[in-house]
């Protein structure tokens, strides 16, 4: 009997990530939200390292770090890979995969808590990162080709959360008109199954971020709250 | 680029991310042909095979190109299975694969931020250093290599360590490898730097000795000007 456990938080896009995974699969698995504000005594025993969540736990071993996380599933229930076979193919899902992670996403996340004074700048670098995307989507119609696969997963936030929270914010770098192919790109993944199941709800992830936030530095406690790193840790 | 031209590494002398993938290479007994790039001037030849980044290293395998190093091992260990670099286990393999990227993304980073900085910055990017070894050293738990009896993934990520970190410490009076405080990682240290074929591959010190005390000096005078 196989057990799978997942800590997560509900906003978090890399616990999102494992999650889409899970669903692809069909594994079935208990979910355990965390309060980041107080960490419950399992997660700090299943990742000591970096006390952080997502932490998959399977057959009582844990897993933490969610490209990690994603390369065990792949490996460990083999049905809907969400890797290509050939070895080639492979090192170019993780290599984009790994820019979305490394790249795409401090970018676009330092779009959000920039200033009035940062935000050009800040725009700037974000909408390199996501030409960047476009241009290697080309005319798939998902990372992966015809089913989405590690970089979609990973590219999730930019599919989901980042829409929603640049139009609460009433930002302007993810748009239909800059980006039409990566537009359509999120359009058709927000709408798969797998990732339907997943999403956050679109008016509590919009509740916590404050409508009014030009000129003002958003407030630290939404940073640990969300447990990703201030502006300037990015 | 010519199809079927067997394995060519674009590298620059002294990156330990293209060190990583020539002790990979030579690990599993793989010919390939060398081509140093000078990272400061990169070639049209690096530029075309990573458009994305233009980083070093980058293997080319019948024509095509990998770039990063951590992607490049992946595939390495996946198309000449013999002398495999991370465990078969998947429960083992992502332990291989967390405590690279620690290696990679954390101490590495840490370090580098010791060597490049001053005052506060750097006595926090020392202390960072050192927490972040304390807890290699528990990892390694008094095995030989993090790999276990042979050298692994882990160990090649983590590489930089032997050889780079006390070059690191030289050019700036610190002292971040304390063998009281980190007695598994000094032995592994003498281990990694003695394998022979490791110790054939390492870039003379005195060469990194000007070279990474050039780079100081540059990024140092680089961030008072951007303050």
């Amino acid at each position: 009997m196989e057990e799978v456990k997942l800590f997560g938080y509900w906003v978090s896009p890399f616990c999102r990530s494992v999650e889409i995974a899970l669903k692809i699969k069909g594994i079935q698995y208990e979910y355990i939200e965390e309060d980041l504000t107080n960490k419950s005594p399992q997660l700090l025993q299943y990742n000591p390292v970096y006390k952080k969540i997502p932490v998959l736990l399977h057959n009582g071993k844990p897993i933490a770090e969610s490209m990690v996380i994603l390369e065990y599933i792949d490996e460990t229930w083999k049905n809907n890979p969400i890797l290509p076979k050939d070895p080639f193919e492979k090192a170019r899902a993780r290599f984009w995969a790994n820019f979305v992670d490394q790249k795409c996403f401090p970018a676009l996340w330092k779009t959000i808590w920039s200033t009035s004074e940062q935000y050009e700048q800040n725009k700037a670098e974000a909408l390199e990162r996501l030409k960047v995307l476009e241009n290697e989507l080309g005319g798939k119609r998902f990372f992966g080709g015809d089913s989405i696969g590690m970089v979609d997963i990973v590219a999730n936030f930019i599919g989901f959360s980042f829409r929603t929270i640049q139009e609460a914010l009433k930002l302007d770098v993810f748009t239909e008109d800059n980006f039409p192919k990566l537009w359509e790109w999120a359009e058709n993944f927000v709408n798969c199954s797998p990732v339907k199941k997943c999403l956050p709800p679109q008016d509590k992830l919009i509740a916590n971020f404050p409508p009014a936030y030009m000129g003002k530095t958003l407030v630290s406690s939404f940073q640990s709250r969300l447990q990703l790193p201030p502006p300037g840790g990015c | 680029m010519e199809e079927n031209q067997g394995v060519k590494l674009l590298g620059f002398w002294v990156s330990p991310y293209v060190l990583r993938v020539k002790w990979a290479l030579k690990l599993k007994g793989i010919e390939y042909e060398y081509i140093e790039e000078d990272v400061f001037n990169k070639s049209p030849l690096l530029l075309k095979l990573n458009p994305v980044k233009g980083q070093v290293p980058v293997l080319v395998h019948d024509g095509k190109p990998i770039p990063e190093s951590i992607v490049i091992l992946e595939y390495i260990d996946e198309v000449w299975k013999h002398s495999p670099l991370l465990p078969q286990d998947p429960y083992e393999r992502a332990n291989s694969r967390f405590w690279a990227k620690f290696a990679a993304e954390k101490l590495q980073a840490y370090a580098w931020e010791a060597l490049c900085s001053r005052g506060e910055d750097h006595e926090r990017a020392i202390k960072a250093s050192m927490e972040a070894l304390e807890k290699m050293e528990k990892e390694l738990n008094g095995k030989k290599f993090f790999g276990g009896d042979k050298i692994g993934f882990v160990d090649l990520v983590a590489g930089f360590i032997s050889y780079q970190l006390p070059v690191y410490e030289e050019i700036v009076s610190m002292k971040i490898l304390d063998s009281s405080k980190f007695p598994a990682i000094t032995n592994w240290i003498n281990n990694f730097l003695n394998h022979p074929l490791i110790k054939e591959e390492l870039p003379p010190k005195h060469k990194m000795l000007a070279y990474f005390s050039n780079r100081r000096n540059v990024i140092l005078v680089q961030n008072s000007s951007n303050k």
